[in-house]
């Protein structure tokens, strides 16, 4: 199958990314998507837990917040949102923190809260939420973002969250990233079918460094995008 | 004891103008209904306290309830922004709206700190963010005992704290379950504390992993079926994530969402 969109690929990459049996704090929209993705494929024994307190869901049809029934019915456990936040996540018990943003650095810091100046904003974004504490505590970081000249920045308008000291991995409709620890900042590592590297640049703001031993992305399986598109399917349809 | 009270009556009670508020609920259990009769009662000058404030905020700030919010995250989930809320902090509609911004992590632990009569918490947070920058109620803090620098941020202690949940009985005891977010901690946190509930019911059944509100640490419970919707209560009905898409049409427009308060919140 060679039929697939931009953002499809970029949520398969992002699937990938989450080996099995890791426990993987998640946030709403493409990152649910993407870890869902990963536990009904290659990842069942992936671990979701979701801000609201729940561990462990298993949900059958994509929530569309992080506190739908579902993930509570679907959970092995479901506790109050201070102990999410301190026990779980603080406590160190935390592979992967799967997050999104409207702008990123070259250092992987991120900026969900505004766009312009914080006091007048010309666009003012929901805020930090979980991702402050997760970017930091999370032994490793996932970044999803959609990559151009407006979120791929020089300068992100405001600090929202910072990479703590796990590793962090960007993963965009164009390629993929990684922060070099040493130099903090980040490396193109990935591109996926079809895009070229002056393509990545063109939407990077900043001169982008790029590995040496630059890879291709596989192009997305069938059954990665047939339960791709069932998810987002069965989410339309519960929200029509 | 609580007092078992309509709920006009119990916000009329309860609320005052300029008291500093939270209606909470993480997701599920959000009192909707409350919310509805503040707003129909024209409280001014509120301090809206709240994780994320949701459709729920964004209706009473629209209506120009709130002089300033306290919060951690103002989207509407899977949907996108609240746009009355980004009406009013990048325009000043209907009136200028101050922001005290949080992490989920820090409000957690404000309201837990206001719960056990604590003046502040403790955490490891906002480490580098300009979140730090912009909020006087952030500040570092260093371990007495191994010297790490960590985060304060001050307890909450609302005037009056509102919640939803599944029952209650005749008592005033109060019992829900599901995700129980920061229920409990608001109530015990707050001076003041309505708890409105699907039924009110002659005995409370044992339900694992519910949390009981014991009537003596509530002021008031008001009977509100199908009172947290668009949210949900868990066992009673679903969350209305059409409701939830839909409001980003009705609300993106200062008419549009002013015809669908009168018509709907009055």
């Amino acid at each position: 199958m060679s039929d697939y969109s931009a953002d499809e690929v970029m949520t398969v990459a992002a699937a990938r990314e989450l080996s099995d049996r890791t426990v993987c704090f998640v946030g709403i929209g493409l990152p649910s998507t993407a870890a869902n993705l990963a536990r009904l494929t290659h990842a069942p024994r992936t671990v979701l837990v979701y801000e609201s307190g729940t561990i462990g869901s298993k949900p059958a049809t994509l929530p569309l917040s992080i506190g739908d029934g579902e993930l509570a019915e679907t959970a092995a456990a479901v506790v109050p949102v201070p102990e999410i936040f301190n026990y779980w996540l603080q406590g160190g018990r935390i592979d992967v923190g799967f997050l999104g943003a409207a702008q990123i650095d070259r250092h992987g810091n991120l900026n969900s809260t505004v766009i312009g100046d914080y006091e007048r904003p010309k666009v003012r974004l929901p805020g930090g939420g979980g991702a402050p504490e997760i970017a930091a505590m999370a032994k490793e970081v996932i970044v999803i973002i959609r990559q151009s000249q407006r979120t791929f920045v020089e300068r992100i308008h405001f600090r929202s969250s910072v990479p703590g000291s796990g590793a962090m991995i960007v993963i965009t409709d164009l390629g993929v990233l990684r922060l070099d620890r040493d130099e903090r900042e980040l490396v193109l590592t990935r591109v996926h079918p079809g895009v070229t590297v002056d393509g990545v640049r063109a939407e990077t703001g900043w001169d982008l460094r790029v590995a040496d031993d630059l890879e291709e992305t596989d192009p997305p399986s069938e059954e990665e995008l047939r339960v791709l598109r069932g998810l987002k399917s069965a989410l339309a349809g519960a929200t029509a | 004891m609580a007092e078992l009270l309509q709920l006009d009556e119990a916000v009329r009670e309860l609320v005052h103008d300029g008291d500093r508020v939270a209606l909470e609920g993480f997701t599920h259990l959000i009192p909707f209904a409350a919310g509805h009769e503040i707003a129909r009662q024209g409280r001014r000058d509120l301090t809206l306290i709240r994780m994320t404030p949701d459709l729920i905020y964004d209706q009473l700030i629209g209506v120009g309830c709130a002089r300033k919010l306290v919060f951690s995250w103002g989207g509407n989930p899977g949907v996108g922004s609240l746009h009355r809320l980004r009406d009013a902090v990048e325009k000043d509609w209907p009136v200028p709206l101050e922001l005290e911004e949080h992490s989920h992590a820090g409000m957690a632990n404000r309201y837990a700190a206001g719960a056990a009569g604590l003046p502040f918490a403790v955490l490891r947070g906002y480490v580098g963010t300009d979140l730090v920058k912009r909020s006087e109620t952030i500040a570092p803090i260093t371990c007495p005992f191994t010297g790490e620098t960590l985060t304060a941020v001050p307890a909450i202690g609302p005037d009056i704290g509102i919640v939803h949940a599944q029952r209650a009985d005749r008592d005033g005891n109060v019992q829900l379950w599901g995700i129980v977010g920061v229920q409990k901690e608001i109530v015990l946190a707050s001076a003041r504390s309505l708890v409105t509930v699907e039924e009110v019911v002659d005995e409370l059944e044992p339900r694992p992993g519910a949390i009981v509100l014991p009537t003596w640490c509530v002021t008031a419970v008001a009977e509100a079926p199908h009172g947290a919707h668009p949210s949900y209560a868990h066992d009673y009905y679903d969350r209305d994530n059409g409701f939830y898409q839909r409001w980003d049409a009705i609300s993106r427009d200062r008419d549009s969402f002013r015809d669908w308060m009168k018509e709907n919140v009055g």
